[in-house]
């Protein structure tokens, strides 16, 4: 029973990580029809951005107060990173699909080589607290604190996405953006502010989840957001383009799954089985669980 | 949906049914025929060409280079029968290339095959693996059709990496057992009939993609990239000849696979990434997609330059750079990178589309010289 519970907590906390990095893609794509392939990179300046600054920023370090400092200044790396890039390379490429996934796929690469040339190849042990480093005892199982932490951050990312998506002006613009962008435009709303802000909350959830995943992994390495992202591609495709709840479902049905068949199977087997689930959902319901839609 | 929204190259007229304004009308048919006769005899050749390449041109290892090169380019052209001619983003490309060079390795190594029926087996086997895949996918369009190739490509590179039966050799990779190859084909002094055959494979796919083009059917893939629901009007079965173009494409990708595993004389996993799915996308869309010879030069150029760019970035040239040039300069996927994105805005048609966009600009300077006299 314990071994049951361990797993399916650690599978929510993978899929805390999945949902954090897709959320962000899901909005991006149902909104604004970019099939974000740098996203990966923004997790990584989030992941090296708060590495960077619990060694250097003054105020900052691995423990405490220190540490959510580290990650808000990675967080807010991010941000930076993502609002450039949409306000830079994007935009003006406003409405040209293949040509707005080939600059992103150009920045993927060139994005990771500048990674890795600033700071090597090799993995880097990644400042934590020490109390993630312990585990909690529930209902008889030890559960790692680092996935707990990822949890509650998820679980903290989607309630305020939900409630900023009903409660406010800019969710209702974003919402009824996703739904049927031409109708915002002819009511003389500017979605392109809008396209802006879902990237920079893209790129603020991508950068926690490369620092929280920092923390879960131990490490930091260039390479850590292409692997995710593949996987966060998968989320989104299952649980419908543009709708954070849907991510939400897939999410916890991917972590869940490759956890427990990875556990019980040969290991590699639950990351094959999440392919063909995906495959399976996109056979039987093409548009996904939740279909094109961003409300909850 | 995607179908509908690509902006698609102008529908391309084969160069050699536009009237020639080149000095020798007569010739231009037979050029492809002098590249290739030329690259054939390179071989023989002693030039050493400092700078462009390490040793002179029949060197091992510069005939290798040029055979890597040579395949890629062939990768690229059947590549580009997806993206450029048919118009769909497939991102497990990889997958096919993958299998054959996995293929190939682990028939010869591990079964003991001769080579020629590994090799046939091993195509064979690519080909039927993408009409299968290829049916499940294409029941999904645009960027779900991108996702899913990605997915399955994905699974390829897990089922390499995990070594299911100590098949593939995992992480390490799987270097070609040579005692069963013919002699011709193995060993450092034999590298140059290792190019031939690379050449013979491009020369080959180029032919394959050329006619298939030209054919009806080629004029079907070019209505699909277009305008997808109007051949549904006509009464053409879409999915039917995104399947073909795709199983052909994944055949030829299985082709490049066996050459490149006897040139390479190994595996390893890099093959299977998705990242050599993203750098096939880049060289053809570098070259110039839907165009004859733009993919080919694309893959040429692209295999090449990340081959010497390495060699580029830890020369003394740029070691001098201060850190933060010299830092970004030593990863060749940065200075691709960079330049992919900047020819996404500033040359949408590639290197093949560069004459043109350059037109007005040589008009102007041929016309100079005129107007003095």
């Amino acid at each position: 029973m314990s071994t049951v519970i361990l797993l399916a907590l650690t599978g929510l906390g993978l899929a805390a990580l999945y949902f954090l990095v897709a959320s962000g893609l899901s909005l991006v794509f149902g909104l604004a029809d970019v099939l974000n392939f740098a996203h990966g990179l923004f997790l990584g300046v989030g992941a090296y951005a708060t590495w960077w600054a619990s060694g250097n920023l003054p105020g900052a370090g691995p423990d405490g107060f220190g540490f959510v400092l580290a990650v808000a200044f990675g967080v807010a790396a991010g941000v930076l990173v993502a609002v450039l890039v949409e306000l830079v390379l994007i935009r003006p490429l406003y409405s040209r699909t293949i040509e707005q996934v080939l600059v992103t796929v150009g920045l993927s690469l060139a994005g990771v080589a500048l990674l890795q040339a600033t700071w090597g190849a090799d993995a880097r042990p990644f400042p934590r607290p020490g109390w993630t480093r312990q585990v909690t005892g529930i209902l008889g199982a030890n559960v790692p604190n680092a996935g707990l932490l990822l949890i509650v951050a998820a679980a903290v990312v989607l309630g305020a996405l939900l409630a900023f998506l009903r409660w406010t002006r800019y969710g209702l613009v974003i919402r009824a953006g996703v739904e049927n962008r031409e109708m915002v435009t002819a009511l003389g709303i500017d979605v392109r502010r809008a396209f802006t802000l879902v990237f920079a909350i893209g790129g603020a959830a991508a950068a926690l989840a490369g620092a929280l995943g920092g923390v879960y992994f131990g490490t930091v390495s260039p390479g850590q957001g292409g692997s995710l992202l593949i996987f966060a591609f998968i989320v989104v495709v299952i649980g419908g383009m543009g709708s954070v709840v849907g991510s939400a479902y897939a999410a916890v049905a991917v972590g869940l799954l490759q956890q427990f068949v990875n556990y019980y199977g040969p290991s590699g087997l639950g990351d094959v089985c999440v392919v063909a689930l995906l495959a399976v959902v996109l056979l039987l319901r093409p548009q996904g669980f939740a279909g094109k839609v961003a409300t909850a | 949906m995607t179908g509908s929204m690509v902006e698609a190259p102008p529908a391309h007229v084969p160069d050699e049914l536009t009237p020639g304004r080149s000095r020798w009308p007569g010739l231009r048919p037979y050029l492809p025929l002098v590249a290739l006769a030329v690259a054939a005899i390179v071989p023989y050749s002693t030039v050493n060409l400092p700078g462009i390449f390490e040793g002179p041109l029949n060197s091992p290892g510069t005939l290798q280079l040029l055979a890597v090169c040579l395949v890629f380019g062939g990768l690229a052209a059947g590549y580009d029968l997806l993206f450029g001619r048919t118009g769909m983003l497939s991102f497990g490309h990889a997958l096919y290339f993958a299998a054959g060079v996995y293929g190939t390795d682990i028939l010869v190594t591990r079964a003991g095959l001769p080579l020629w029926q590994a090799a046939l087996l091993t195509i064979t086997g690519g080909t039927v693996l993408a009409a299968l895949l290829g049916a499940v996918a294409l029941r999904t369009v645009g960027i779900a059709f991108a996702m899913v190739t990605l997915a399955f490509a994905q699974v390829g590179a897990i089922l390499v990496a995990r070594d299911f039966g100590g098949l593939t050799g995992g992480e390490e990779g799987l270097p070609l057992d040579v005692s069963g190859l013919p002699a011709a084909l193995v060993g450092v002094t034999n590298t140059v009939n290792l190019y031939w055959l690379a050449l013979a494979y491009l020369a080959v796919v180029v032919f394959v993609v050329h006619r298939v083009s030209g054919s009806p059917t080629g004029r079907v893939l070019a209505g699909l990239r277009d305008d997808e629901r109007r051949i549904g009007v006509l009464g053409l079965d879409p999915y039917l000849f995104k399947l073909l173009a795709f199983t052909l494409a994944g055949g030829l990708a299985a082709a490049a696979g066996v050459v490149y595993c006897l040139i390479v004389g190994g595996a390893s996993p890099h093959v299977t990434s998705s990242e050599l799915t993203l750098s096939l996308l880049v060289m053809v869309v570098l070259g110039g997609p839907g165009t004859r010879w733009g993919p080919v030069l694309g893959g040429i150029l692209y295999m090449y330059l990340d081959h010497r760019l390495t060699a580029f970035g830890s020369s003394e040239t740029v070691d001098a750079l201060p850190a933060v040039l010299s830092r970004p300069l030593s990863q060749p996927l940065f200075v691709l990178g960079t330049v992919f994105i900047l020819a996404v805005y500033f040359f949408p048609g590639g290197l093949a589309g560069l004459r043109t966009r350059l037109a007005p600009l040589t008009r102007t300077l041929s016309r100079r010289p005129d107007r003095r006299s």
